[in-house]
């Protein structure tokens, strides 16, 4: 694992029905190294990124995340791989802490309720621990989501629209959170429309248009 | 994918020794298909007919149950063949989560599962109907009865949840796990039922049997088995066709000109 | 950064995913208490419709109680998915990872924990609407309740998860469930007829005996299956 890629996909593909989602993606990104994706609502960026992270197969076409591989070793590439989407996961009725203490705990964390509680922290959220999250604005999900996918440590942080619905503090912190992310060595895939940001975080760049790799 | 059918070809290459003569003897099995397919009703319907002669000329009365008793020679074979389908329906949805899931694979589930329903349907309409005259009553808790009607229902539930659910692919892995789930159904509700009715007298089969009865059951059990082999040949084929306008080739179209990886 | 080495087992998983659940049923009481109003409002429904003969509603009341559980589970089951869905959590526990199949003991446990605790109110309701003493004694009834509550709940789950993300889910679910449903319905009832009428001639082993054939059927099927089902 140690010197293998991040991501080594060649002819990455995945269809839904007559549609392909996802059309003969090849990329190559090394361990550390940060990739903006770009492209427009419906250009395969979502798709790609839950490929990636092993939610869906692959249609055809072959990957390995650190040296696995992404079809026969799902289970190993999720332990690895963390994905912050616009779903985000959280449970309605349970408070903001529950909300990472049972991940914390499905994950065998040491000391899940410390943990849980130094990253309420971190995001800002350390007020509102015991509050339920239904009565949380979508900036405060998007925090308590950012949370939950650092409780993992990823190795490959995936990040599908972070900073949809946050005000301009919120950006800045998620921002702040990328740099940090990206300083431990974690590799960054970042999917976003803000491509100023974007551009000021990562060093590479793949444009996606009707699921193919494209030029910007 | 590619590299595993190629493999097979290679394997039949060298057995038929050469391109040309496996070319052959695929055009042949082609062929041979082909007929086969034309055959199956051409055969099944005419001896279905004289079946029907036979049933209802021919063989003499049932001793006991008199002349409603033909209707056996249609509702049986009617029967079978309902759990012939079901059976092929259970194989291909093992076969589909099992091994490469395979949109032939479900088709050929699809297939099943509604030729099964058509025959269903057909025996337990013939049973009610010969239950009347029978035993005064057009539905009365016999144990196969009611587990055969419960299995229909079963069967009728998982094609209404295929029409809601539009993904082909998830389409095909849910009905797989709802054919599954039915035959360990059936199963089940045949011995529950078996047991609910301990208590009560039921009317069963002919006691005696005599040559003509065996050879109009067992022409009239062919009959019915070509024409359901048909039916679900037939169903396969327009599954396939449907199949083809949702599902998009396997393998994407190549990439035009090299685009723009940083 | 690799990967936490005190990973949960399967059993543990299955017991932290029950423990959330039963967290977020104690949190959402609300909705149980309509769970439970319904199940009481169909059992009243039922003596109503049969008429005020005592004697008949006596003997009816074993399958009644069963089908007013049976009624309220495609609520409770729904409910246990659309939980899981709003969010997409059940996604975000897939990913973690864990493991579908323990995800399927521990949300299917959670199910037949909600149902025995509906059963439990409406035992009593039972004995006094349709005037029956469990001649078989209580612990009899309790056994009875607790396999059919677990019977319905194992291809409930599964059921729940397959329509949960279908557009007509609250007519696919009773729809695909109910019919699979009838051997436990009948064993069920059958066993609960005789431990509130007196089993005089032994029969309650052999209805138990069907009981723990469909339980151990329904089980492994799930635990076999709901990987297929929630795995994209």
């Amino acid at each position: 694992m140690s010197t293998a890629p991040a991501i080594d996909a060649v002819d990455l593909s995945r269809r839904y029905g007559m549609r392909w989602a996802l059309a003969r993606i090849s990329l190559r990104l090394d361990q550390g190294q940060s990739l903006l994706l770009t492209g427009h609502n419906g250009s395969g960026k979502t798709t790609l990124l839950r490929v990636l992270a092993g939610a869906v197969p692959a249609s055809t076409g072959r990957a390995s995340i650190f040296g696995l591989d992404l079809a026969k070793q799902r289970f190993e590439v999720r332990q690895r791989v963390g994905l912050l989407t616009h779903a985000n996961a959280l449970y309605e009725d349970l408070s903001a802490q529950e909300n990472l203490l049972v991940p914390a705990r499905l994950l065998g964390v040491p000391q899940p309720s410390a943990r849980a509680a130094a990253l309420l922290a971190k995001v800002g959220l350390e007020g509102r621990a015991k509050d339920s999250v239904r009565q949380f604005s979508a900036g405060m999900r998007k925090r308590l989501s950012i949370a939950r996918l650092l409780l993992k440590n990823p190795a490959l942080a995936l990040f599908d629209e972070p900073f949809g619905e946050l005000d301009p503090g919120g950006i800045e912190q998620m921002e702040s959170v990328i740099r940090e992310l990206q300083q431990a060595g974690t590799t960054v895939v970042l999917a976003t429309h803000l491509i100023e940001q974007g551009q000021s975080l990562c060093s590479r760049r793949l444009h996606l248009s009707g699921g193919r790799a494209a030029q910007a | 994918m590619g590299t595993e059918t190629g493999n097979a070809r290679k394997f039949f290459e060298e057995l038929f020794q050469g391109r040309e003569n496996l070319e052959k003897v695929l055009k042949l099995l082609r062929q041979l298909l082909k007929a086969l397919r034309i055959a199956l009703p051409v055969i099944g319907f005419p001896m279905l007919a004289f079946g029907g002669w036979l049933a209802l000329a021919w063989v003499p009365a049932e001793r006991d149950m008199g002349a409603p008793s033909r209707i056996m020679y249609a509702h049986v074979p009617a029967v079978w063949m309902m759990f012939l389908c079901c059976v092929l329906n259970f194989g291909a949805s093992i076969w589909y989560l099992a091994g490469k899931p395979s949109l032939k694979v479900d088709a050929m589930a699809e297939a099943g599962a509604e030729v099964c329903l058509v025959f269903g349907v057909i025996g337990v309409l013939l049973g009610s109907i010969w239950a009347r005259p029978t035993w005064g009553v057009y539905w009365n808790w016999d144990p196969r009865l009611t587990s055969v009607t419960v299995m229909l229902v079963t069967y009728a539930a998982m094609m209404a949840a295929r029409r809601f659910e539009e993904d082909p692919d998830r389409r095909a892995r849910v009905s797989a796990v709802l054919g599954i789930l039915a035959a360990a159904s059936a199963v089940l509700v045949w011995f529950s039922v078996k047991w609910f009715n301990s208590l009560h007298q039921v009317q069963s089969s002919p006691k005696t049997t005599y040559p003509e009865l065996v050879v109009t059951l067992r022409w009239n059990s062919f009959a019915f088995l070509f024409i359901a082999a048909w039916f679900v040949w037939e169903r396969y084929e327009l599954a396939l066709k449907a199949r083809a306008g949702e599902v998009a080739p396997p393998e994407p179209p190549p990439a035009p000109a090299e685009g723009g990886v940083a | 950064m690799s990967p936490s080495h005190a990973r949960p087992g399967f059993w543990l998983s299955a017991l932290l995913v029950l423990q959330k659940d039963l967290l977020i049923e104690w949190r959402s009481r609300a909705r149980l208490n309509a769970l439970v109003f319904f199940a009481l409002s169909t059992l009243l429904l039922f003596s109503f419709a049969l008429g005020a003969d005592t004697r008949i509603l006596g003997r009816s009341a074993g399958g009644y109680l069963w089908l007013a559980i049976m009624f309220a589970s495609v609520l409770a089951l729904g409910e246990s998915f659309r939980v899981e869905n709003e969010n997409g959590a059940l996604d975000g526990l897939r990913l973690l990872p864990v493991d579908p199949r323990a995800i399927f003991v521990g949300k299917a446990t959670g199910n037949a924990a909600l149902l025995m605790v509906v059963a439990v109110v409406l035992v009593p309701v039972t004995l006094a609407v349709y005037d029956v003493r469990p001649l078989e004694g209580l612990p009899r009834l309790g056994g009875v309740l607790a396999l059919g509550c677990l019977g319905i709940s194992a291809p409930g789950t599964m059921y729940a998860a397959i329509t949960s993300r279908s557009r007509a889910k609250d007519v696919l679910l009773p729809l695909l469930l109910f019919p699979i449903l009838i051997p436990a319905l009948i064993a069920c009832s059958k066993a609960a007829t005789l431990v509130l009428h007196g089993d005089a001639m032994q029969e309650l082993r052999s209805w138990t005996g069907l009981l723990l054939g469909f339980n151990a059927a329904y089980w492994s099927l799930g635990i076999l299956l709901f990987p297929s089902i929630i795995e994209d």
